[in-house]
């Protein structure tokens, strides 16, 4: 196993390194395609179904349901797994997680099918050999679990982790605590929540081209033998902020990503290697903890426009997580002698953001108050007293705001704010 | 406790082997740390409203015939040939369809109904048994395709369910390289996916298969469906 590449110095800031991504125009274009892309099919799978509301409403409670009786429902997983033949493995961070499966796989050839869970924890994705045979372990990651059954749920658009069904030696399979969900019928929701909202290319945007269940181990098919690795790494500390919690919701759609402004802008890379866009700005800095510079910057990575609460298939007030962890990063940072001006300033921000009125009424003020300091089309370090808050408005270095709001913008957008 | 969840008896801790050793240490840390985190909360029923719908809507498939035509349609669209055959024109659409692709030897599962073959001339079927094809790898057979039945299919998205059932075979049947030719019965045919989660049996291993992957993966194949009417 190679762990993903860990850079000697430590991340950089989200500015830092969205400014970096921002410099280079030709991927830039390419990425704002391909986002356009996933967005328009994603549109016209949710379009189809007059009942996506429902589906909606009955997803979100689902997983609130599993993350309040997540206890419970991982010892009915544990129990049904290793009824079925499986085995089950803790982990209670990813050194210990990349040890487990380190141990397991052996030194033979092995075949990972790439998953986010597994970037987390730092064992990167080997392409598929062509003689599958010759591989004899698998690694994958998995989309749900399913505590009253054991059944395991992975949909793809290639088919790698199929693969690893199949072959001779053992399957080991990464996943989040909170990936269960509490019953075998809970899937007739995210059949249709996960694919459609992800807005592949595969299966017409309807349904994932690849889609496999196993449940524990099945001699003679696949996988002959099965491991389960159960990672929290963050995610219990995650679960005890009553309103950060609501992130373990997720399901792993990236619809959030794809209609974020931001990410569509600056791409994946600034957001480090956990997640990216909107779910990635709420979801590492609660299960890495907002210590590290690069970590605390991510909630301010956002204009809080809004768009990634309306297309979460879960339901994730994003924005609403994004500034209370903005109030965590300032609290964090309260013990210093003098309240940082960014401490101010986000005291501020919570009170405009707290009114819609209020917000609006800011934005265009800000417009015309930007307009007017700024020199050759840029905003860059505010001056005077402003200028406090060098830090903040430096990492903000954005060409002068347009007259017109990006809200306003936004919403107007063809197929922009669509659902 | 949930209302949903069935009460089931107090656990008794399982066997562990001896690769699971950081197990129980890490096991009781997480949960601990899970019934922490989640304090009064924990336990909290959560009702779930299931408002939406589980079977097409009476305008989109009204009956039988509709469901099977919408099938038709949506496996079409994965630009992926389908036919639609009466059950004595079966064997010979199998063989037209590996002859028009020059299929040569193709691997089936052993229990394939006998009759399906019928018609195969100058191609060579290989039954797949677990101690055959599976330890040495289709590779190794060089065959060029495969011959399935299925176990549900899908109108909604065009999807057909293999469950390893009989004339299916083992999950690896479905990753061969080349053709994949599969014989849908009309009343395997449902109109939702909630429908086909109701149906199918979660133990059993299920290969879910909805038009061509992504070009160049592992699961890239040809796929042709022909849809049994009896
Ligand atoms: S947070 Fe983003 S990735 Fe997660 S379920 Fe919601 S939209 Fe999908």
């Amino acid at each position: 196993m190679t762990p993903s590449a860990t850079p000697s110095s430590p991340r950089p800031r989200f500015a830092d390194a969205a400014r970096e991504a921002l410099a280079d125009p030709a991927s830039r274009g390419e990425l704002r395609g391909s986002v356009a892309a996933v967005r328009a099919r994603r549109a016209a799978a949710v379009a189809e179904l007059p009942d996506w509301g429902e589906l909606r409403a009955a997803g979100s409670a689902v997983r609130e349901r599993t993350l309040l009786n997540l206890d419970a429902l991982l010892e009915d997983l544990e129990r049904a797994v290793i009824e079925a033949g499986g085995i089950v493995h803790w982990a209670a961070d990813a050194a210990e997680a990349r040890r487990i499966v380190r141990g397991l796989v052996g030194a033979g050839e092995v075949v990972r099918a790439d998953a986010p869970v597994l970037r987390e924890i730092g064992l990167t994705a080997t392409p598929l050999p062509d003689r599958l045979p010759a591989a004899r372990a698998g690694v994958c990651g998995i989309d749900f679990m399913v505590a009253e059954t054991g059944t395991m749920v992975l949909l793809e658009e290639t088919g790698a982790g199929r693969a690893c069904l199949a072959l001779p030696g053992p399957l080991v399979a990464v996943a989040g605590i909170e990936q269960v969900v509490p019953t075998w019928r809970d899937l007739e929701v995210f059949l249709h929540l996960l694919p459609r909202s992800a807005g592949g290319p595969g299966g017409a945007g309807r349904f994932s081209p690849a889609v496999s269940t196993w449940t524990g181990s099945a001699p003679g098919d696949g996988p002959g033998e099965f491991h389960l690795v159960l990672l929290d790494n963050g995610r219990t500390g995650t679960l005890a902020d009553e309103v950060g919690r609501a992130a373990l919701r997720c399901i792993g759609c990236a619809a959030c990503v794809h209609v974020c402004p931001v990410y569509e802008r600056v791409g994946g890379a600034p957001y480090g290697p956990v997640r990216a866009g909107p779910i990635g700005a709420i979801l590492t800095p609660q299960l890495r903890g907002v210590g590290s510079a690069a970590n605390a910057s991510l909630p301010f990575a956002s204009t809080l426009c809004g768009a990634c609460a309306e297309v979460c298939p879960v339901g994730i007030d994003i924005p609403e997580i994004l500034v209370h962890l903005r109030g965590r990063v300032v609290e964090s940072r309260r013990h210093r002698p003098v309240p940082t001006p960014e401490l101010a300033m986000m005291r501020t921000v919570a009170w405009t953001l707290s009114d819609r009125r209020r917000y609006e009424t800011a934005l265009r003020r800000g417009t015309r108050w930007a307009r007017l300091l700024a020199r050759g089309g840029r905003v860059r370090r505010l001056p005077g007293v402003l200028g406090l808050l060098g830090r903040w408005t430096d990492a903000r270095d954005l060409p002068v705001p347009p007259p017109r709001p990006f809200r306003a913008w936004w919403a107007d957008r063809p197929g922009g704010g669509a659902r | 406790m949930s209302p949903e969840r069935p009460k089931r008896p107090d656990r008794v801790r399982p066997d562990r082997t001896a690769d699971a050793a950081l197990g129980p240490d890490a096991r009781e840390e997480v949960l601990r740390r899970v019934r922490a985190a989640l304090g009064p909360a924990r336990g909290t029923p959560v009702e779930v409203p299931r408002g939406y719908r589980r079977r097409l809507a009476p305008d989109q498939a009204p009956g039988r015939a509709d469901v099977v035509a919408l099938f038709i349609e949506r496996v079409a669209g994965h630009r992926v040939p389908v036919r639609h055959v009466v059950a004595d024109e079966l064997p010979t659409a199998i063989a037209a369809a590996l002859w028009g692709r020059e299929a040569k030897r193709i691997a089936v599962p052993a229990d394939l109904p006998f009759g399906w073959l019928a018609e195969l001339d100058g191609v060579r079927a290989v039954p797949d048994t677990a101690a055959g094809v599976g330890a040495a790898g289709f590779d190794a057979l060089a065959v060029d395709g495969v011959v399935t039945g299925c176990a549900a299919a899908v109108a909604q998205t065009g999807t057909l369910v293999l469950d390893g059932g009989r004339g299916q075979g083992r999950r690896a049947l479905a990753l061969v390289p080349g053709h994949h030719v599969c014989v849908v019965h009309a009343d395997q045919i449902v109109g939702t996916l909630a429908e086909a989660v109701a149906r199918l049996d979660p133990a059993r291993p299920l290969t879910w298969i909805t038009g061509p992957t992504a070009p160049g993966g592992p699961g890239a194949r040809a796929l042709e469906v022909l849809v049994v009417d009896d």
